[in-house]
């Protein structure tokens, strides 16, 4: 049993606190619709959705009211029935200004959610099944918002044997994947069964961290029927969520440098996104709503919350209730996630979670130092990248080596690196900036 | 809307940090090397007490006035200018002349590390710097040795350490000879063996405890290993070094042993003699002058542990760790450069650019 754990893990990697007993026991809770729901048409990577309703008129929950701008790119749907009052620009959770549909939601309409007629995925093409998946606008939940049918369509020249569901949720604090994992586990086994059937892959695999027992044990039972899927508890470890670190903890392969998974037959989806695959699909219905884990430690009523898509920040922190302290809010978990500038937001398809905190629970950087060259943030970076060196570069503005030599580009900014770092350096933060500006580069020699 | 008023800080993530720093890693480093001072003292007495304190002030107020000169805040609150002072005291023979110790303790950290530019920029460990300008200048004084253990070590110093500064010490022998240490040569365990007309091999016990004559700090090997133990169960301290300089030492040895064991001493007499033991936990593993990623720490190591025995066996030295050391550091960069880690999901080949 313990060489079998021993084996289910990928190496380097941190453990930070969790933070998760917050909010992990907490049953998923319904937030009522604000007076004004704000969708924004560009929430996902790729084209902006492209609006098909006017200002006046009225929608019913569920009705599609913008259309896919291009194949990377999905429909949006009313989260509520009520009326489109304008279509106008809105700051989006980055502060850049985008086109986005306002919604004043009808208090007294039933809310019931219209959705299509039933379809039978068991006996659907490859191709048909990518094109209902796109219908349903559903995109990556577990924060890369990237359009999950793009991902069904298997490069030419690959094949998929196995799929990856993706329940780590290694973030410190977030628990939505957790809940939906111990309450939807039968719509998550489903959302697996209709991806394997359109990537044409042999075995479905969930791989979820140990220290959610629960949600093994729901998952299990769920699939227990189903003898291509299996639930693969693996130790705990940040970041194991990233793609590659599950792909190379549950099989053993790596994602070569710069390609995608389909390279090693390997597709990964977020369980939160299989769960609203196998929950939306089957009638036809769109995603208009998600679980959002609301937490930390400036928070008064920390939860897992369901809400509308559109939802504004503000209402969703008023809902909750807030510490009159608060000077820090993170979109996600705190390794990974931004901190905002703005309340003036609306909940958009890939937000994880809101953490909250408090003047004195933030971390307040140390005295920064000089590499010591400890070797910690060599043993952390989980790319097997040499963060000492190139933050070394870094400072000294050396961005060519830093991509040529020393793989710059392969770092996903999990920031185990400036976690570990004893001389505070803030590794990853340079780093972020020097790919921003190799990118740059690259684009105007190109 | 409660807080529309406030301050929101803005920061990149990640948002939180793991507790280890630079401070808490050297003060650490301290800890571990105090049992270590206190065995010293012990077993050297008074004279060990007043090196170990005058090396490690010297190197406070260096580091401290060179600071302040210079107009920087004062670094001495890192706490590794003490290691510094404590490394250099442990290395120097117990009855050492305080003001050469002095001397050291100024050059090691003023040559050893401010001129590379403080603490992260020192290319060798600054307490070898100055221990090895030591040993050229005052080749006598650093090879002049006391018992252990005797007794009276705790009412008086020995005559050297209290020499007046910038004159040479006195020979210890009459005071030594008085002393009424049964059988003591004025040697180490290491010369004993080497220049010996036959080579004399010392009890592995006495050498395990530290009942030898020896530097003030490097006599007592499972007390050094245990310390080190410490730093390395705290992961404060790069497990692999040691584990490769003591195994190439124990390998390198092993060989000339079989090949020959008269002129050649045990891998074991190896190991627990001289400063190999101090030299592998607390010399070596200096973070700056050592390699980063975990192959070049391993050649690093046993590339140490190697040039220590060749020295000890077929140079012209009792004792070779220091030069090993130093060896190491500079090759370092070196290892470093061609040792980079194999990053997750590495293509064979770059692929052909367009």
């Amino acid at each position: 049993m313990f060489e079998a754990f021993r084996k289910h893990s990928f190496s380097h990697g941190i453990h930070p606190p969790t933070h998760k007993e917050l909010t992990k026991g907490l049953e998923i809770k319904r937030l009522p619709f604000a007076d004004e729901l704000i969708i924004l048409l560009s929430q996902h990577l790729g084209a902006p959705a492209k609006a098909i309703v006017n200002a006046g008129q009225e929608v019913v929950r569920g009705e599609p009211i913008a259309e896919a701008g291009g194949f990377v790119s999905v429909p949006m749907h009313a989260p509520a029935s009520g009326i489109i009052t304008k279509i106008d620009l809105c700051k989006n959770m980055r502060g850049e200004k985008t086109p986005a549909i306002y919604l004043k939601p009808y208090s007294g309409a039933s809310q019931d959610v219209l959705y299509g007629a039933d379809q039978d995925i068991e006996h659907m093409e490859s191709k048909a099944v990518i094109q209902a998946v796109q219908n349903t606008g559903v995109v990556g939940l577990g924060g890369a918002a990237f359009p999950t049918h793009v991902k069904l369509a298997v490069p030419e020249g690959t094949s998929i044997d196995t799929v990856i569901g993706n329940g780590c949720e290694c973030e410190p604090y977030l628990t939505t994947d957790h809940r939906v994992m111990v309450e939807h586990a039968k719509d998550i086994v489903h959302g697996m069964k209709v991806v394997m059937k359109a990537v044409g892959a042999k075995q479905g695999i969930i791989g979820l961290e140990d220290n959610k027992p629960d949600a093994v044990q729901s998952l299990t039972e769920a699939a227990v029927d189903e003898p291509t899927i299996r639930v693969q508890a693996l130790p705990t470890k940040y970041p194991q969520g990233a793609e590659k670190m599950l792909t190379k903890a549950i099989l053993n392969r790596e994602i070569p440098s710069g390609g995608l998974p389909s390279e090693v037959g390997v597709a990964v989806f977020n369980v939160a996104t299989l769960a609203q695959i196998g929950e939306l699909l089957p009638r036809q219905q769109g995603l208009i709503e998600r679980v959002v884990t609301i937490t930390g430690p400036g928070v008064k009523r920390p939860g897992n919350y369901i809400m509308a898509l559109g939802t504004p920040l503000q209402f969703i922190l008023d809902h909750v209730g807030v510490d009159k302290e608060v000077s820090q809010i993170i979109l996600g978990g705190p390794m990974m996630g931004p901190v905002l500038a703005t309340m003036d937001v609306p909940l958009t398809k890939g937000v994880t979670g809101i953490l909250v905190l408090r003047t004195q629970d933030i971390h307040k950087p140390g005295k920064v130092y000089p590499c010591i060259k400890c070797g910690s943030c060599i043993d952390a970076c989980p790319m097997h990248l040499n963060p000492s060196r190139l933050g070394m570069l870094a400072r000294a503005e050396q961005y060519e080596p830093m991509s040529e030599d020393y793989h710059l580009m392969d770092c996903f900014e999990c920031g185990c690196c400036s976690y570990v770092c004893p001389a505070n350096i803030p590794l990853v933060q340079q780093f972020r900036i020097a790919k921003g500006i190799i990118r740059e580069r690259k684009a105007k020699s190109a | 809307m409660s807080m529309r008023g406030n301050i929101m800080e803005l920061r990149t993530s990640p948002h939180l940090h793991g507790q280890k720093t630079v401070e808490s890693i050297m003060l650490n480093v301290v800890w571990a090397l105090l049992p270590v001072c206190a065995y010293s003292v012990y077993a050297f007495g008074l004279s060990a007490l007043a090196l170990i304190v005058t090396c490690t002030l010297v190197c406070l107020l260096t580091e401290h006035l060179a600071c302040k000169w210079s107009g920087k805040d004062t670094s001495i609150n890192d706490y590794s200018a003490i290691i510094t002072g404590i490394l250099l005291a442990l290395t120097l023979p117990p009855a050492f002349p305080l003001w050469m110790g002095a001397v050291g303790a100024f050059l090691s950290i003023t040559l050893g590390k401010l001129l590379f530019g403080g603490i992260g920029f020192n290319v060798f460990n600054p307490a070898l710097v100055a221990r090895a300008f030591l040993q050229a200048a005052f080749p006598v004084a650093i090879t002049t040795w006391t018992p252990a253990c005797y007794v009276g070590r705790f009412s008086g110093f020995a005559p050297s350490t209290l020499t007046f500064p910038f004159t040479t010490p006195r020979p210890v022998t009459d005071w030594v000879a008085g002393l009424g240490v049964d059988g003591f040569s004025g040697a180490t365990p290491l010369s004993l063996f080497k220049f010996g007309e036959t080579p004399v091999v010392t009890d592995t016990m006495a050498l395990i405890t530290g009942n030898v004559a020896g530097s003030a700090g490097e006599t007592s090997a499972i007390l050094i290993l245990l310390c080190g133990l410490y730093l390395i169960a705290r992961k404060m301290m790069e497990w692999r070094i040691p584990a490769a300089m003591l195994g190439m030492a124990v390998l390198t040895s092993g060989a000339f042993y079989l090949y020959d064991n008269v002129s050649y001493p045990s891998p074991v007499f190896v190991l627990f003699s001289g400063g190999l033991m101090l030299g592998a936990m607390f010399m070596a593993t200096d973070m700056v002058s050592s390699p980063v990623a975990p192959l070049g720490i391993w050649i690093y190591g046993a590339l140490i542990g190697f040039i220590t025995v060749i020295i000890r066996l077929l140079g012209g030295l009792p004792e070779g760790v220091m030069y090993a050391i130093l060896l190491g550091n500079a090759l370092s960069p070196l290892i470093d450069t061609f040792t980079q880690p194999r990053i997750y999901g590495a293509r064979k080949k770059a692929k052909a650019e367009g």
